[in-house]
């Protein structure tokens, strides 16, 4: 057994460290989450030139890595500098849809950075269930047309494609279909998200796109992605939590009350005890998840459900708690530690809140 | 023991409703249920309708104008408002200062300030706080040296609640640095026009702007500006905290946010079935609504020792901190119930005239903001760390 992580890995860690200190200070990352797009093209083209996407891909589709320790350890680090450009939601995971439905030339626009595809699997905003999909793909004679609408698709706007699931006639199971952004008959509405970013509503109507992979038999492929979906948010939380600690432990050596530093006070002393060794514990569910990302599906699901309920639990509460050992400047935009508690609760709104993984992990 | 209201209380709990149901403007009811910032010009609106009616100042005891409510029906009332949706009656003059003037303003003061407050000529807000004390408020810096007929004062203020609206401050001054901190302080009214005070915004992390921080360089107030006696305004702001236990639970905002949340679980779906079936859901839900059935009862246990005139006592505390951690957790299981449409910041929709896509159901789009909002709930009037202190000290002797 050997937790230390590779050579490589490190050295892939330390670069994102240097790129987030160097190009990505805190007011950068403010001005892109709050911009129309929902992050910074240049930003994100310069993240792909360094490999950071790459990263994210096997070697025969093109990239050098796609483990799920590559995986955390990429998301890991852009969680510590709050990175919000969307290298989970519009390169790794539509990509590894395009990679595993022979698309190799898209997926390698996508590895460099010029090209862009949002992933649409949700038309019910307020479930985490993607597997009954209402928008229907009829055959043309050209092709096929999809109508319907997809919900909080994030990153959506600005995007080259899309990639959408929906139902066809023929076939009882989900399909999967690209489409180009400026297809006709493709209308968006797209917003801002509260911890900065964007997302879009988008409907369908008679859209012309085309089939990703057999008809009908998308699922092991959508519930694939969404794993590594699932584990990357789950490392950046990770990494959003280190530094909320760290914050929150400076804050408590340098604020004085009662004529004394906050971290003198034992209540608050144990609090802090307390929230990292539930940061540990979330620490070992990723590690598991990302171990077992390659094992077989049912391994596979079990581990990220594990580890996306215990993100869920604890990521929350830490926002919360150290909110409230900060006091009143927690509470400001001024200050770097609300952004992060806001990224970090919102975690738990994609790919399954805590409550649903805990359900799926006691089911499975 | 009879848990049941009379039937006094009952008629009494009627014609609120009626009241509510005639006055209350169907606009703004659904900005306050939407848990967005209440306006200027609402608050104001409502403070007029309540003033015509004789219920502005309902908590205060009729020998200054109050309308004499049992602590019973001054708990009805605040059940309803809420329930309603009414604009939270703004409480840093009306029920907060008034007591102070009161029980220690000189006459002048009490005929000069207490019917500005209801009529609306001023907006008072509350300068305690400051960067330096926040929690330790006895350490507070700002100093007022006095200057012939007029204090001086020099320093900062901060976190001062929708200052930005407000006309007047009442503020906790350093008047002796000499002796034990709390012997040193004095309270003083302070008119926020006065040449030398500055007032900056502060945004909060939802991006909203309710507080403030205000600069005092070198302000002239007058000497009869100050209440009570000079250095004894630390008596005066704690028997001010000792009274604000009416309504601090927040029962009726609580029970209006499971009311919500009850909906929405029937309407939101999960696993394509209604959230309400979730067993989690439910099990999350059904447990806040236990903890508000017992602090209901709580809430009036308390109340009643109050009305057999027991003195001001630490029971505030412990309704602070439920109370305030229960709002918490309402507004954490509706964001839970919205699912992904948490993540949507549309403040947008509720702009008169929009009509594009709505993401969050109706009147939730606000949520997620009001969620992180309320953290603040825990923290200010005393934060629940220090809550927690005064219960062990004052009623557990430790
Ligand atoms: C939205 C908002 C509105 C506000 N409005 C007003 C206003 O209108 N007027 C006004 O005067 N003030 C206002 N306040 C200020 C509020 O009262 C203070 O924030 C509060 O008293 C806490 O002080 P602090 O922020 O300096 O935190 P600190 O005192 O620095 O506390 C930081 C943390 O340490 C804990 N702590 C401190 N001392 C101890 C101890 N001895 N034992 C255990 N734990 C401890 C606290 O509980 C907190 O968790 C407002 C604050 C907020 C957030």
């Amino acid at each position: 057994m050997d937790f230390q992580p590779t050579e490589e890995r490190r050295m892939l860690a330390d670069m994102i460290g240097k790129f987030i200190q160097n190009d990505y200070p805190m007011k950068a990352r403010l001005t892109a989450g709050t911009s129309a797009l929902g992050y910074c093209p240049e930003a994100y083209s310069k993240m792909a030139q360094l490999g950071l996407i790459g990263a994210l891909f096997d070697e025969e589709v093109g990239g050098f890595g796609g483990s799920g320790f590559d995986i955390a350890t990429v998301f890991t680090e852009l969680g510590k500098g709050l990175v919000v450009e969307p290298l989970n939601d519009t390169a790794m995971t539509s990509g590894y849809i395009l990679a595993h439905t022979d698309q190799l030339e898209l997926v390698e626009q996508i590895i460099l950075g010029q090209k862009r595809v949002a992933l649409g699997l949700i038309e019910n905003g307020a479930d985490y269930d993607w597997s009954a999909p209402e928008t229907l793909a009829h055959q043309t004679g050209s092709g096929w047309q999809l109508s319907g609408m997809k919900t909080c698709m994030k990153f959506a706007h600005g995007a080259d494609a899309l990639i959408v699931s929906a139902q066809t006639q023929s076939a009882p199971g989900i399909s999967l279909f690209l489409i180009e952004a400026a297809a006709a008959g493709l209308s968006e509405h797209s917003f801002q998200t509260v911890d900065g970013g964007n997302a879009c509503e988008i409907t369908l109507h008679n859209t012309p796109a085309q089939l990703l992979g057999a008809e009908g038999a998308a699922y092991p492929l959508i519930d694939a992605a969404a794993a590594r979906a699932t584990l990357a948010v789950c490392a950046e939380a990770l990494g959003v939590m280190e530094r909320i600690k760290d914050m929150t432990i400076d804050y408590m050596r340098t604020r004085k009350q009662f004529g004394s530093v906050l971290g003198k006070f034992q209540a608050l002393q144990h609090r802090v005890a307390q929230m990292l060794l539930e940061i540990e514990q979330a620490q070992s569910a990723v590690i598991n998840a990302a171990n077992d990302l390659q094992s077989p599906t049912d391994e596979r699901n079990r581990a990220i459900s594990a580890a996306k309920y215990s993100i869920g639990r604890i990521g929350c509460a830490v926002a919360e708690e150290a909110i409230q050992l900060h006091g009143g400047i927690g509470m400001t935009w001024e200050y770097d530690l609300g952004h992060f508690a806001k990224r970090l609760v919102m975690i738990d709104h994609e790919w399954g809140d805590q409550d649903f993984h805990l359900i799926r992990f006691s089911e499975s | 023991m009879d848990l049941n209201f009379t039937e006094a209380d009952q008629a009494f709990r009627q014609e609120v409703i009626e009241f509510l149901n005639a006055e209350l403007p169907a606009d703004i009811s659904r900005r306050v249920h939407a848990d967005l910032h209440v306006s200027k010009e609402d608050t104001e609106f409502w403070h007029a309708v309540l003033h015509k009616r004789g219920w502005l100042t309902f908590n205060w005891p009729k020998s200054f104008g109050g309308v004499g409510w049992s602590p019973v029906q001054q708990f009805i009332f605040e059940e309803e408002c809420a329930a309603a949706g009414a604009p939270r009656i703004l409480p840093f003059g009306l029920k907060m200062l008034a007591p102070v003037l009161m029980a220690f303003g000189s006459k002048e003061q009490q005929e000069h300030w207490l019917p500005r407050m209801c009529d609306g000529t001023d907006w008072w807000c509350q300068g305690y706080s400051e960067p330096g004390s926040g929690s330790d408020l006895a350490s507070l810096k700002t100093t007022a040296v006095k200057q012939g007929d007029h204090y001086v004062i020099n320093g900062q203020k901060t976190w001062t609640t929708l200052g930005q609206h407000a006309n007047m401050i009442f503020c906790l001054v350093r008047t002796n640095s000499e002796c034990k901190p709390q012997a040193g302080i004095s309270f003083i009214l302070v008119d926020l026009a006065t040449p030398g005070i500055e007032m900056r915004p502060i945004r909060t992390l939802d991006g909203g702007q309710e507080v403030n921080e205000v600069f005092f360089t070198d302000v002239r107030v007058p000497a009869s500006n100050l209440v009570g006696e000079e250095n004894k305004g630390w008596t005066y702001a704690k028997y001010l905290l000792a009274h604000e236990r009416n309504g601090i639970a927040n029962v009726g905002i609580s029970g209006q946010k499971l009311a919500r949340l009850k909906r929405l679980s029937l309407s939101q779906k999960r696993r394509g079935k209604p959230l309400a079936d979730d067993p989690l859901f439910a099990a999350r839900l059904a447990r806040l609504e236990i903890e508000l059935r017992n602090l209901e009862t709580t809430n009036l246990r308390v109340l009643d020792e109050f009305s057999k005139g027991a003195g001001p006592g630490p029971e505030s505390s412990m309704l602070k901190i439920i109370g305030s951690e229960l709002e918490q957790n309402f507004d954490d299981l509706t964001r839970r119930a919205l699912g992904r449409q948490a993540q949507a910041h549309m403040p947008e929709v509720f702009e008169p005239g929009y009509n594009g896509p709505q993401v969050a159901p109706q009147d939730m789009a606000n949520q997620s903001a009001a969620y992180f909002n309320k953290r603040k709930v825990s923290i200010y009037g005393g934060s629940n760390e220090i809550q927690k202190n005064i219960i062990t000290k004052m009623i557990l002797g430790l």
